[in-house]
């Protein structure tokens, strides 16, 4: 017992270490090396997009997942964050853009659109189910129509082009390398940050009220309050997911929040799998490859470029109806089908 | 009436403001303006024709609302592919005016073709999932991007106008005094015809829904089946033919509604996200699956939109949210919807 005591906490370490499995060390290591050996347009245009697509779904994914909350209000939260970037930083309107400091500009972003997530949630916490979808699409579209109609903060129709990332440290944020390990690091420390929540007694509190809030408010939860700063939570990720996209494209218009961009984060959430936080980033790479080689695709099958759309609706009608867990469910049904089939020496189930 | 009476023995004070606010916009909208009044509001004409364009609107929002709300009622299933049924129906109705020149023809062509889409999509679709409402949403969100996606493949980008017959184009004087010549003389007020006779259309369409769920058999069975859908399949009901009647003459109104919105304003891409929010908002205002409340939310918001359109262009939008957010607040379930 005395000799043990002193060896604890390195040994939790390396204990938590050598749980984890092999394949997450690979997958670890590829994205690290990512680009030694994948050029600029694959790092930034698919990489980097689908890590800021994944973030804001992976928010969704918090609140439907864990909470048992669709809300289709993310992207909006997450343009909100670029609209306060391009509006308090630097952009291309100067009539407009006050451009104060990064340190100022990007900590008042991420707060002002998580206060406006959690006002968000605490108007749809009112309702349940499919009445939650329905509100927060509403307010989805609200704010698309008001920032293409108001000109005064949000500058309508045109909205802000130009908001580039501030050059911290020396870097040139935009460029492919820097991107690529800046979204990767926001990317991992949100899915890190959602592992954790889940753990937390928060988390488990809110799993409960996903799946009993009744029983959960008889034990004294305060079944609203944890349901709301659930979308707190999740608002923290989707603006800082926000700013990035609007660093990406470096521009911030209404239909970076339209409801086609809406509508996608939550084909991406649902293809990847609700289930875990994996999931959003999964959807969000097969999203990212396929719109960028849609008219690849499309013209090997015969069919004109545009049809892209039809091909997400299509492939997200599939998983609904066959695979309502996404990728993720696919994978695990794989599984189980491979655990139950008899052993070829032995015969029997595994 | 017994209803009314009850509501103004609840209510008395509610009952007075309401009583207070139906008097003065009736005085408003009759009664020649004093000079003082016109200098807040600007002049009569663009303030009656404000009131008239919300209601017409209003109208207009009430065909597509009223069977987006009916399924939601019975079938717990937000049909969020609510909007491309609407648009579906304006470009069929365009194509069958086009092609034979017959306004009131494209209206059951279009009910027909819609409503057994509908059908379809009941029998082949929601069927398999019933019960579990998050999955049929979802997939209605699939069926909308394919279905848009669909209609742009087909009838390109550019904007549709179905043109109104001759009997119903032009303006036509309504017995309203929109100003005093300086000789005294009234001049009433003009509004496109088209416009009024599609208010009319719509009134006689929720009054005969209001009479088919209040005295038929099958509203009474759909009346039946939005409080208690067990108990009603329970009690030997063929509840999957309610439904299935229910879903497709939802879908058929959203057609139908489609070549009205057509009429009197266009058909594009994008029409249909704008009208399946508008059917949310108004169904959210007026209460989830109430016939009368679907008419209260969307004449609330045609002219909370027109009015604000008018007088505070920018924020029109902001209006409509407002009275939403406003409603969630204080009656969530809706102005004239049931407590669940």
């Amino acid at each position: 017992m005395a000799q043990a005591l002193p060896t604890t906490a390195p040994g939790r370490l390396t204990t938590a270490l050598e749980r984890i499995p092999a394949p997450v060390w690979v997958i670890a290591f590829l994205l690290l090396l990512m680009p030694a050996f994948a050029n600029n347009f694959v790092l930034y245009q698919i990489f980097g997009w689908s890590f800021i697509l994944g973030m804001i779904a992976l928010s969704l994914m918090v609140l439907a997942g864990y909470g048992g909350m669709v809300s289709l209000a993310q992207m909006t939260v997450a343009a909100l964050a670029g609209y306060v970037v391009a509006i308090l930083g630097t952009s291309g309107v100067p009539q407009i853009s006050l451009g104060w400091p990064w340190w100022i500009h990007i900590p008042l972003a991420i707060l002002i659109a998580t206060l406006f997530g959690t006002l968000v949630g605490a108007l749809a916490v009112r309702t349940e189910g499919i009445y939650t979808i329905m509100i927060t699409l509403a307010i989805a579209a609200a704010f698309f129509y008001f920032t293409r109609q108001n000109y005064v903060i949000f500058n309508g129709y045109t909205g802000f082009n130009n908001v580039i990332p501030p050059a911290l440290f020396g870097v040139e944020w935009r460029q492919p390398v820097p991107f690529y390990y800046l979204t990767l690091g926001c990317a991992t420390l949100s899915y890190l940050a959602v592992v954790w929540m889940a753990r937390t007694p928060f988390g488990l509190a809110l799993q409960g009220v996903r799946d009993n809030p009744r029983r959960m408010g008889a034990l004294g939860f305060h079944v609203t309050a944890h349901r709301i700063f659930a979308y707190t939570f999740a608002s923290v990720i989707a603006a800082v997911g926000g700013i990035l996209l609007v660093w990406q494209s470096a521009q911030v218009v209404p239909g970076t929040a339209g409801i086609p961009q809406v509508i996608d984060i939550l084909v991406v959430a649902v293809v990847g799998g609700l289930r875990r936080p994996i999931g959003p980033f999964i959807g969000a790479l097969i999203y990212a490859v396929l719109s960028v080689f849609s008219s690849d695709i499309l013209h090997a099958f015969g069919m004109s470029g545009e049809r892209f759309k039809l091909v997400i609706g299509l492939g997200f009608l599939a998983f609904v109806l066959f695979s309502p867990d996404g990728v993720l469910g696919l994978w695990e049904k794989y599984k189980a089908r491979r655990a139950a089939s008899p052993d070829p020496l032995l015969g029997g189930g595994r | 009436m017994g209803t009314l009476q009850n509501f103004s023995t609840r209510h008395p004070i509610w009952t007075v403001i309401i009583l207070v606010l139906v008097v003065g916009l009736a005085w408003l909208v009759f009664a020649p303006w004093p000079p003082g009044l016109e200098q807040v509001l600007g002049r009569k004409r663009i303030f009656l024709n404000a009131i008239l364009s919300g209601i017409t609107l209003g109208a207009l929002y009430f065909l597509v609302a009223s069977g987006f709300t009916l399924v939601f009622g019975l079938m717990r299933n937000v049909n969020l592919a609510h909007g491309s049924l609407y648009l579906l129906g304006g470009y069929i109705g365009f194509g069958v005016v086009e092609s034979t020149g017959y306004w009131l023809l494209a209206f059951p062509v279009v009910f027909v073709v819609v409503g057994v889409l509908g059908l379809l999509l009941q029998h082949q679709v929601f069927r398999r999932m019933e019960g579990e409402e998050l999955r049929q949403t979802l997939v209605t969100i699939g069926l909308s991007i394919v279905l848009a996606d669909l209609m742009l493949w087909y009838w390109g980008g550019q904007s549709y106008q179905v043109y109104s017959p001759d009997w119903l184009s032009g303006p036509m004087e309504l017995p309203i005094i929109s100003s005093l010549r300086s000789n005294g003389d009234p001049v009433y007020l003009t509004y496109p015809r088209v416009r009024l006779a599609i208010l009319f259309a719509a009134i006689v369409i929720g009054l005969a829904m209001w009479y088919a769920l209040n005295r038929s058999r099958l509203g009474m069975l759909i009346r039946a089946g939005v409080d208690d859908r067990d108990i009603l399949a329970a009690s030997g009901v063929h509840i999957q033919y309610v439904f299935l009647a229910v879903f497709g003459f939802g879908a058929g109104m959203a057609g139908i509604a489609g070549i009205v919105g057509g009429t009197f304003q266009s058909l594009s891409p994008g029409e249909d996200t704008r009208f399946l929010l508008a059917s949310l908002v108004v169904v959210i205002v007026g209460g989830m699956g109430s016939i009368p409340g679907a008419a209260i939310g969307a004449l609330i918001i045609g002219l909370a939109e027109q009015i604000g359109l008018v007088y505070a262009p920018t924020y029109s939008v902001v209006f409509t949210f407002l009275i939403m957010a406003v409603v969630l607040a204080f009656r969530p379930q809706g102005l004239l919807g049931a407590q669940r």
